[in-house]
C-alpha cells in the first residue's frame, strides 16, 4: 500500500559553514517545548547539551552508487542509521540530520532518494543551512564547500546578525541571493529563530512546489551570478511536449549532473489539464502530476537551475525547443 | 520431506499467531522455542508458553543464534545472548554506540561490530577487535573453524581472530551490507546497497556478480547442502546454483513462486531443498525445489515478512512480520 506523505517520517538536514552556528540551532529546536520528539544524527558527540537517548553518532561515509554516474553519491552510514531509526518509529516526529562544516549537502539529499526503504518511510523535507553574516562572504571566496550549502538550502539563516553593519548585512545577503534565489533567507542572531521556520518545510514536497519564488523571475529571466555559481531560469507561456521535453531533462542531467546542484519546475504540457512539477539534486529526478491548472492561472512552464558553469544560452535554446 | 507432497497445499491451518506488537527483527529455534527479537527491544520466548523479556533498553538492530542462545545487538550498545529457559546475559556495553551486527560463533564465542570496529569474544580468553576501513555492514562466522567474514564498504575483509596473520581483503567496489558463507566454506556472498550480490570463490578469488533484481536484496540463504542461494528482493524466490565448484557464474538462476509482490524473505529448510518465501503483502509459501510446488503456510495479511526460521529438525517454523505478527507452524 502506497504511503502517503504524511505518513513518512520528515527529516531536516541540517549544513552550514563550521562555527556559523549549527549547533546553536539544534541545541534550540531540542529543547524549546514544542511537544515533538526528534531524533538527531550528528558528527561529533558532546557539543549537545540535551539528554536526548536518540542521538545517534555518524561517520559520514559517502559512496559512489555503482550506477556510472559520478555525481550520485550517497551517505551509506545514513541508510544504515535510518534503518535503525525505524525499528523505533513512533519514539520520534522527525529525524534531524546534522552535516560536518566541511561537507557536500548532496550526498545526505541523495540517500533520501536512491535508497529504496530510505525513500518509502521518510521524507526529506529541506536543507537548512546556518551562515555566518560576518565571514559567509570570506568563505565563499575560499571555500567552495560553503558555497554548495548556501547554493543547495532551501532555508538560510543568516546568522550573528549582529556581528554586521546594515550595509554588510544587505551587502551579503545579495551575495547569497546571487548563488541561490529561492531560498528563505532569515537574519538570526544566536540561531534564535521560530522553529516552523526551519522544520516542517515540505521543500522537496511536489505537492508543495507552489511557485517557483516570483522574486526571482522579476522581468521573465532575470539571472545573478556568483564568479562560477550561479541560478538560470526561464519561462514559456506556449506548452510543452512532453515527448521533447523528458528526453531533453533527462539527457541533460545525466550530462551536467554534477554540475547542476538542483532544479525545479512548473511545467504546462499541451493537451494535459494538470500541472506537472518536478525537483531534481544533480542527476536525480522526482517529478509528478501535481493539480489541474486554475482557469485563473496563467499556464506558463518555469524552471530553475541552480549550478556550477551553467551555459545558460544552451539551457534556454534547450528548454525552448521542447515546446509543442 | 516427502511428507510435504501429500499434505494438502495449504496448512494455514497449522498455523498459531502470535501477537507481538512490534516489528520482528529476527528470529531462531532454540531447541523447540522460537525466539522472536523485536525492533522495540523486547525477545519473545514462544514454546509451551509465552515469556517476554526485556532485552534492550531501546530497538534491537541485529540479530543471531545457535541452537542454544539468540545474540542480539542494541541501539543500547548491549550484546544480549538469551536461552531457551530465558535465562540472559549481557556480554558487551558500551554507552553511547551502536551495535549494528552480530554473530553467533563456534564454542559459544561471538562476534559483533559497532560502527568501523569488528569484535570477537571467545567463551573463554580474550578478547579480540579489528578495526576496518569503514562501517561493518555484515558479520559471518566460517562454516568451520574460528574464522569472520566482514563485509563492508569496498569489500569484504577475512579474520582469524585468534592468528597474528594480515586480514584477508577481498575488493569490490561499493557498499557490501549482509555477508554470507557457503556451507563448504568454498564462497563468499554479499548483498550490496545496489540490487545485486557479489561474491567471491575462494581458492581464486574470482569475482561472481549476481544482478537485475528490482530492489535491494535484505534476505539471502543457502539451501540444505549448499546447492543454491535463495534470496529475496524480486517478485520471485531467485535461487542461484552453487552446486558445482565454479559457482553460479555464467548460469541462469532458478526463479520460483511468483507472484505480483516481492518477496521480502527467505528460510532455507535445514534438510530437504525446500525454502519457506515470505512476502511484501505477509504471505508465506513453502516451495520445493525439485518441482516448484507450493505450499501456502500464511494468507497475505498485514505488513511484510521480516523473518524466518525453521527449527533444527525441518519440523516447524517461525514467521515474523514488520508490523509485529508472528506465528508457529508446526509440520
Amino acid at each position: 500500500m502506497p504511503e502517503t506523505q504524511s505518513d513518512k517520517i520528515p527529516v531536516t538536514v541540517l549544513t552550514g559553514y563550521l562555527g556559523a552556528g549549527k549547533t546553536t540551532l539544534l541545541n534550540r529546536i531540542l529543547s524549546e517545548p514544542h511537544g515533538k520528539k526528534y531524533a538527531v544524527v550528528v558528527n561529533e558527540f558532546g557539543e549537545i547539551g540535551i539528554d536526548n537517548d536518540l542521538v545517534v553518532g555518524a561517520d559520514e561515509e559517502v559512496f559512489e552508487m555503482n550506477n556510472g554516474c559520478i555525481c550520485c553519491t550517497v551517505r551509506g552510514d545514513l541508510i544504515r542509521i535510518i534503518d535503525g531509526l525505524l525499528r523505533r518509529k513512533g519514539d520520534f516526529d522527525g529525524i534531524i540530520v546534522e552535516t560536518t562544516g566541511l561537507a557536500d549537502p548532496a550526498p545526505v539529499a541523495q540517500t533520501f532518494f536512491v535508497d529504496e526503504i530510505v525513500g518509502a518511510k521518510t521524507s526529506l523535507d529541506a536543507v537548512v543551512t546556518v551562515a555566518d553574516a560576518k565571514w559567509l562572504k570570506e568563505r565563499l571566496k575560499d571555500a567552495p564547500e560553503a558555497k554548495n550549502q548556501i547554493a543547495f538550502a532551501d532555508v538560510i539563516l543568516l546568522n550573528k546578525t549582529d556581528l554586521v553593519t546594515d550595509t554588510e548585512l544587505k551587502d551579503v545577503e545579495m551575495r547569497i541571493r546571487a548563488i541561490n534565489p529561492f531560498a528563505r533567507i532569515h537574519r538570526t542572531q544566536r540561531s534564535d529563530i521560530a522553529i516552523d521556520k526551519v522544520l516542517g518545510q515540505g521543500a522537496f514536497d511536489l505537492d508543495r512546489i507552489t511557485a517557483i519564488d516570483p522574486d526571482f523571475l522579476e522581468g521573465g529571466h532575470r539571472h545573478f551570478h556568483d564568479e562560477d555559481m550561479k541560478s538560470v531560469s526561464f519561462a514559456s507561456d506556449k506548452p510543452l511536449d512532453p515527448d521533447k521535453f523528458f528526453p531533453w531533462i533527462q539527457e541533460l542531467t545525466q550530462r551536467e549532473g554534477p554540475n547542476i546542484l538542483r532544479s525545479k519546475g512548473i511545467l504546462a504540457f499541451k493537451d494535459d489539464p494538470d500541472r506537472f512539477v518536478f525537483q531534481g539534486v544533480h542527476m536525480i529526478l522526482d517529478g509528478d502530476h501535481q493539480r489541474p491548472w486554475r482557469a485563473d492561472e496563467a499556464k506558463t512552464s518555469r524552471i530553475v537551475f541552480i549550478g556550477r558553469h551553467l551555459d545558460e544560452k544552451a539551457l534556454e535554446e534547450g528548454f525552448l525547443s521542447c515546446t509543442a | 520431506m516427502a511428507a510435504l507432497s501429500s499434505t494438502p497445499s495449504s496448512i494455514t491451518s497449522k498455523l498459531t499467531p502470535i501477537d507481538l506488537g512490534d516489528p520482528v527483527v529476527g528470529v531462531r529455534f532454540l531447541g523447540s522455542v522460537a525466539a522472536f527479537a523485536l525492533g522495540g527491544g523486547k525477545i519473545v520466548l514462544a514454546g509451551e508458553e509465552e515469556r517476554r523479556l526485556d532485552a534492550h533498553g531501546g530497538a534491537i538492530l541485529s540479530v543471531d543464534g545457535d541452537r542454544r542462545r539468540l545474540v542480539t545487538g542494541g541501539d543500547d550498545g548491549r550484546v544480549v545472548e538469551t536461552a531457551g529457559d530465558g535465562s540472559s546475559r549481557v556480554l558487551f556495553e558500551q554507552k553511547g554506540r551502536w551495535i549494528d551486527q552480530v554473530a553467533a560463533g563456534p564454542d559459544g564465542s561471538v562476534a559483533f561490530s559497532a560502527g568501523r570496529t569488528a569484535y570477537f569474544r571467545p567463551a573463554k580468553g580474550d578478547p579480540k577487535t579489528l578495526d576496518l576501513p569503514s562501517t561493518v555492514g555484515g558479520l559471518a562466522f566460517a562454516p568451520k573453524g574460528t574464522r569472520l567474514a566482514i563485509a563492508h564498504y569496498g569489500g569484504a575483509t577475512l579474520w582469524f581472530p585468534n592468528a597474528q596473520a594480515k586480514p584477508e581483503s577481498l575488493e569490490w567496489k561499493g557498499s557490501h551490507r549482509g555477508i554470507l558463507w557457503h556451507p563448504d566454506g568454498r564462497f563468499i556472498v554479499t548483498t550490496m546497497q545496489e540490487a545485486a550480490l557479489h561474491g567471491w570463490r575462494l581458492p581464486d578469488g574470482a569475482h561472481m556478480r549476481m544482478s537485475g533484481y528490482p530492489s535491494r536484496v535484505k534476505s539471502m540463504a543457502f539451501t540444505a547442502g549448499g546447492r543454491f542461494l535463495a534470496t529475496s528482493g524480486s517478485s520471485e524466490a531467485v535461487l542461484w546454483p552453487f552446486g558445482s565448484k565454479e559457482g553460479p557464474m555464467g548460469k541462469q538462476p532458478t526463479m520460483l513462486a511468483p507472484r505480483d509482490v516481492r518477496v521480502s524473505c527467505v528460510g532455507a529448510h535445514p534438510k530437504d531443498e525446500v525454502i519457506a518465501c515470505g512476502y511484501d503483502d505477509g504471505m508465506v509459501l513453502l516451495v520445493r525445489i525439485s518441482d516448484g510446488a507450493e505450499i501456502l503456510a500464511r494468507s497475505p495479511s498485514g505488513g511484510a515478512v521480516s523473518a524466518l526460521a525453521w527449527r533444527a529438525d525441518g519440523g516447524a517454523l517461525a514467521i515474523g512480520t514488520e508490523d509485529g505478527a508472528g506465528g508457529l507452524i508446526v509440520l
